[in-house]
């Protein structure tokens, strides 16, 4: 289907330069001033995304199968199940970073709101702007400051007209970051440890103003104190995004995330409010799988 | 748990071990005396060359009496290898970003690798003799010219710039690239703004180690350049240039000829050595490590 609007309507308006926040916003220690005073703009900006019957490929194998889920916005959605259960996959596809694997495609609906992102016409970029992605290994750029990695975000995605030092600062206190590097942002991003890299991958990543953030085992890189940042983190981003995280850890999911998606063998076995997956899950393998009988 | 593994070795094992050791260190200090040798006899027969005019004044083409220094050759072997690099290196570049970025191990691109491999085999005199079809008896711009030797250098330059730089691009980490793109950058941009900075001390390196091998090559302006004593920065016309004039010094019988071709000889392997040198430096400097 043609719709020679799709590339407008998938580009979220740049955020005019916020007011502050006004007084009935609920002050928080190192809150995301950013993400706040946007949200205290208008409405909450994150956005639900759905998939139907999406089944992925690599090359021949066949590593999602006919997959149905709903990621409501402003939602912390979790996926787990063992390795090659193709929840890693899932993720790819709902910013089209999978087909940048040779080889590999996907088929079926995936949609931001009402906005297939596979559509004809559809500019993969700026789906890509408006779904972030944060990975598991951090990797800030190798060549760049602190201050250039965040504005990397703006420069890279060919936004222009915004104010670079604000939305770097609002980025990085968005992602927790500001207090402990607002005297270096000159020194290389790869100077940091490994934590905060990835909250600086994260500040990265919200400098574009997505309005979904796709997390692929944020954490497994990391020691348990910079993990448990992250995770509050996660719990603050998603007053202003809607967060899909892939997570090998079965506690992280109980810890950050509304719901639950377990996979297993690239289907689909149970979504639910974590809660009652974890506690009384409808189905035996999900059973199984979160008691830790197999992994 | 054998009890056989803590006996000591056996005296057969000891001897095969020390025969061993005993012939690899021979046959490196073998393959050390030609090397040797060839630092030796540059700076005794090169230094006794060096003085101030040797280096200031072009060769006067006299048999008897003062035969010149080599001015004319240095200037020209610089702009001709600084022509063939500007050639050599953005195309290069070029190719191996085609490889990395874009044509990956798709069929185009692996015969594009095949002829790059089959072109690094080719002699550099057949690049000489190619130019001399192409550009010299054809009379493109007149006969022999400086800019036509530096199309050859550049032939013989450009595969050894593709894969050096290919090396080094597929060094860059795929993670870069997605996180790059993830943020909705263009393919060119992530290019640009990221591959190309990350590995920028690396393709450096590449290059610089292609000048190195270009700027010792003869055989490739002995057709393209020809040879002159004066002094000439047109690349346009004909020039001098350190092989050649090694290579016109060195059959003279005439002790001061011979003795102006081993200090051109000294004067090269110095400038090359300067070249590897940066090279490596700048290498070091790189967070690329093979």
């Amino acid at each position: 289907m043609t719709n020679p609007d799709a590339k407008d309507r998938v580009m979220p308006p740049m955020p005019d330069e916020a007011p502050l926040a006004p007084p009935h916003v609920p002050a928080r220690a190192q809150a995301p001033t950013a993400v706040r005073d946007r949200t205290a703009a208008a409405a909450p900006t994150g956005r639900s995304m759905t998939l139907e019957k999406l089944d992925a490929y690599y090359g021949t194998t066949h590593a999602v199968k006919g997959v149905d889920l709903h990621y409501a916005a402003n939602q912390v959605t979790a996926m787990i199940g063992p390795s090659g259960c193709g929840k890693s996959t899932v993720l790819r596809c709902l910013n089209r970073m999978h087909e940048e694997i040779r080889g590999a495609r996907a088929e079926g609906r995936v949609t931001l709101d009402d906005l297939e992102i596979y559509g004809d016409g559809v500019d993969v970029t700026a789906v890509r702007r408006a779904i972030g992605m944060v990975f598991q290994k951090p990797n800030p750029f190798p060549t760049m400051s602190i201050y250039d990695n965040v504005a990397a975000g703006l420069k890279l995605a060919g936004i222009k007209g915004a104010d670079t030092g604000e939305v770097v600062e609002r980025s990085l206190r968005g992602a927790g970051l500001w207090e402990e590097v607002k005297d270096r942002l000159s020194e290389p991003g790869i100077s940091l440890s490994g934590g905060q890299q990835q909250r600086l991958c994260i500040a990265r990543t919200i400098a574009v103003s997505p309005e979904v953030i796709l997390m692929d085992e944020p954490c497994s890189a990391l020691d348990p104190i910079a993990t448990l940042k992250v995770e509050e983190l996660i719990t603050e981003l998603k007053q202003d995004f809607t967060i899909i995280i892939v997570t090998h850890n079965m506690q992280q999911a109980a810890r950050v995330s509304d719901t639950t998606a377990f996979f297993y063998l690239g289907e689909l076995i149970e979504h639910a409010e974590t809660e009652k997956l974890f506690s009384t899950p409808a189905n035996a393998r999900t059973e199984e799988y979160v008691t830790g009988k197999f992994s | 748990m054998s009890v056989d593994v803590l006996q000591p070795t056996s005296g057969r094992r000891r001897l095969t071990d020390r025969v061993a050791r005993g012939v690899t260190l021979a046959l490196t200090m073998v393959a050390l005396v030609p090397l040797v040798l060839v630092v030796y006899y540059l700076l005794k027969e090169g230094l006794g060359a060096f003085s101030v005019d040797f280096f200031t004044t072009d060769p006067t083409g006299r048999f008897i009496g003062d035969p010149g220094g080599i001015r004319s050759a240095i200037v020209g072997t610089v702009l001709i290898v600084l022509l063939a690099t500007a050639i050599a290196v953005p195309l290069g570049l070029g190719v191996a970003l085609y490889l990395v970025e874009y044509g990956k191990r798709g069929r185009f691109a692996n015969v594009v690798r095949y002829f790059i491999d089959v072109m690094t085999g080719v002699p550099s005199v057949v690049f000489g003799l190619f130019i001399y079809i192409v550009l010299v008896v054809s009379k493109i711009g007149g006969t022999f010219a400086g800019w036509k030797g530096a199309v050859a250098l550049s032939l013989l330059m450009l595969p050894v710039v593709a894969r050096a730089s290919e090396v080094v691009l597929n060094l860059v980490p795929d993670e870069l690239r997605e996180s790059a793109l993830a943020l909705g950058a263009p393919r060119w941009r992530v290019v640009l703004r990221i591959v190309l900075p990350t590995a920028a001390p690396g393709l450096l390196t590449g290059s610089m180690l292609a000048i190195a091998r270009a700027a010792g090559e003869t055989a490739p302006l002995l057709f393209t350049v020809a040879f002159v004593n004066g002094v000439s920065y047109d690349l346009g016309q004909r020039m001098n240039s350190l092989p050649l004039q090694i290579f016109n010094d060195v059959g003279q019988a005439q002790d001061r000829l011979v003795q102006r071709a081993w200090g051109a000889a000294l004067t090269l392997v110095l400038m090359i050595l300067v070249v590897t040198l940066a090279a490596r430096l700048v290498q070091r400097r790189s967070r690329l490590q093979p």
